[in-house]
């Protein structure tokens, strides 16, 4: 009922290299959903896709309740888009950049001028209305940006990687917004990201392998998929090492890039044992509460980068 | 009503106002081909025998700077057809234009609004060039001013989309340049802006006679010169050359939208 955007069975192929496989998964309103995966996963792709600026293979994509195929028109109206580079025209002031915006999607006048101000006012920038784009900062011209797909009340919000070249600190304040957006104006909100931390932030999370959704949830439940703690040793044998865990010990170990990967519900002892009884082998070891880095790892039997 | 106009009226002020503060394009592009005119109308001066020109029934014979002319304001308005078009290349793929694209206005309108930025700016610098002519010794009263400019319109029309045409499809600007020095300027330079029909071989007559350029520069020629009584024999008629020019600007026009309409982002 609440779903506002509905994919199913997505596939997208570039010439005959699949970029997307049999995507499956919906956000509803008022939640922030992210796709998180790796460069190559096929996560701009998806973007793309779901922003009109390409037509998938194969699938159905339903937008507030519009088909991706046959009403585009009819979605563009209704979406609002951010992409990885910001899209403004550095050579015009803010308030211009604004009212092109608002121009384009039939906004004008004394309604659009009084839009502007109230967006400029919620993201804090009313004192650079009259800048040049060029002479902004990044986090500020992203803060733009966000104003910008917002002028005409979107019913969804994409973003493509929004927290491309913001510092940590930024990045922190525009998830907060994103939130805050999502739950005061009851709209989807999904974003791309390569960042963990950005994922964790976020309502539920999808992780994209190489075309493929391998996981969906909630950080939380991501992450409880994961039973105890996680432990990670670094080796230069990690391959005698493996087997040699394996044997003692019978647990699952998992070799990803030469990190030893295990998951135990006494993490503290085991590492003691292990580091007691194969002192040469190991390079470093640590444990701690599985992240989504671990989640990633389980699904794909790779680590995250 | 309203809706349809207003984003093309916003994409055309968009247009006025990045020239506007990229002082430096008005220079590359009123200068440079100052500087080619002066350079090569002085040069060529000595070797060049001009058209057959008539008036009042005697011939009047031109030198080469003032044959040159016409070809050096149809130049500028090329290169600000190619300036107005080239942002096209570079913003479709890192952003402003693609945040265009995704919003709900038709391309027919995004390509409308692009052309018509571009008609106004070379219409401002031809016109500005227009000073130069009585400087030369030619006559522009006001039927020469108000066709000339609406020739310019025209070939400015016809530059453009034949530029977005081009650059829709582009996704570098190192190959825009390529295309530019391939079709552009020999286009340019095969419009009788250089040198005239008569006298180059057949098959370099042909060509020039086959380009659509040349009907506009001779659409130039004529409503310069239409109040001092000049006119050019060798050349098709204002009337051939409004025509062919026209048929022209519907057809790169058509080409552009079409382009922009399959391209995806």
């Amino acid at each position: 009922m609440n779903k506002r955007i509905v994919v199913e069975r997505l596939t997208h192929n570039y010439d005959k290299r699949c970029a997307l496989d049999n995507i499956n998964f919906n956000v509803a309103s008022g939640e922030v959903f992210c796709l998180l995966g790796p460069n190559g996963s096929g996560k701009t792709t998806l973007f793309k896709i779901l922003s009109t600026c390409i037509s998938p293979t194969s699938g159905n994509v339903k937008i507030l309740g519009f088909d991706l195929n046959t009403q585009k028109r009819a979605i563009r109206k209704l979406i609002g888009v951010v992409f990885q580079n910001p899209g403004l025209d550095v050579k015009l002031t803010v308030n211009e950049n604004l009212r092109h915006q608002g121009n384009l999607y039939g906004l004008n006048g004394q309604n659009l001028n009084n839009r502007i101000l109230e967006l400029l006012d919620r993201f804090e920038i009313a004192d650079r209305k009259n800048d040049i784009v060029e002479t902004l900062s990044g986090g500020l011209k992203r803060r733009v940006d966000l104003a910008k797909a917002l002028l005409h009340k979107p019913s969804v919000l994409i973003l493509d990687e929004p927290s491309t070249g913001l510092d940590i600190g930024v990045r922190n304040q525009l998830s907060q917004h994103l939130k805050e957006l999502a739950t005061q104006e009851n709209i989807p909100i999904l974003l791309t990201t390569h960042l963990l931390d950005e994922a964790e932030g976020c309502n539920r999370v999808g992780i994209l392998d190489k075309g493929r959704l391998v996981a969906i949830g909630t950080p939380d439940q991501l992450k409880s998929e994961i039973s105890g703690d996680v432990v990670i040793i670094e080796s230069e044998e990690s391959e005698t090492l493996r087997n040699a865990i394996e044997d003692k010990y019978h647990v699952q170990v998992v070799n990803a890039d030469n990190n030893l990967r295990i998951e135990t519900a006494n993490a503290h002892e085991f590492v003691r044992e292990v580091v007691t009884a194969y002192p040469t082998m190991i390079e470093a070891a640590r444990f701690g509460k599985p992240t989504l880095a671990d989640v990633f790892i389980k699904m794909t039997g790779k680590t995250f980068d | 009503m309203l809706s349809v106009w207003l984003p093309i009226k916003t994409i055309w002020w968009r247009e006025i106002i990045r020239f506007v503060r990229q002082k430096s394009r008005l220079l590359s592009a009123i200068v440079q081909p100052l500087i080619f005119w002066i350079l090569i109308g002085s040069g060529l001066s000595a070797s060049f025998k001009p058209p057959n020109t008539s008036y009042e029934n005697s011939s009047y014979e031109q030198a080469y700077t003032e044959y040159f002319y016409p070809g050096i304001v149809v130049l500028v308005l090329l290169f600000t057809a190619i300036f107005a078009t080239i942002s096209v290349v570079n913003e479709r793929r890192e952003g402003f234009l693609q945040n265009v694209l995704v919003a709900p206005v038709p391309r027919w309108s995004i390509v409308l609004g692009q052309t018509l930025g571009g008609i106004t700016l070379a219409l401002l610098q031809g016109v500005l060039l227009l000073g130069i002519a009585p400087l030369i010794g030619i006559k522009v009263g006001l039927n020469s001013l108000l066709t000339t400019c609406g020739v310019m319109v025209l070939i400015a029309f016809g530059l453009t989309n034949l530029g977005l045409l081009i650059a829709w499809r582009m996704d570098s600007t190192q190959g825009f340049h390529a295309i530019m020095n391939l079709i552009l300027i020999p286009i340019w330079l095969l419009s009788g802006a250089f040198f005239p029909v008569a006298g180059v071989p057949n098959w370099l007559a042909w060509v020039m006679k086959l380009n659509p350029v040349t009907y506009g520069l001779a659409a130039f020629r004529h409503s310069l010169y239409l109040d001092s009584h000049i006119t050019f024999d060798a050349l098709p008629t204002l009337m051939v050359s409004i025509i062919v020019c026209s048929v022209f600007c519907l057809l790169t026009y058509t080409g552009a939208v079409l382009t922009a309409s399959t391209q995806q982002i």
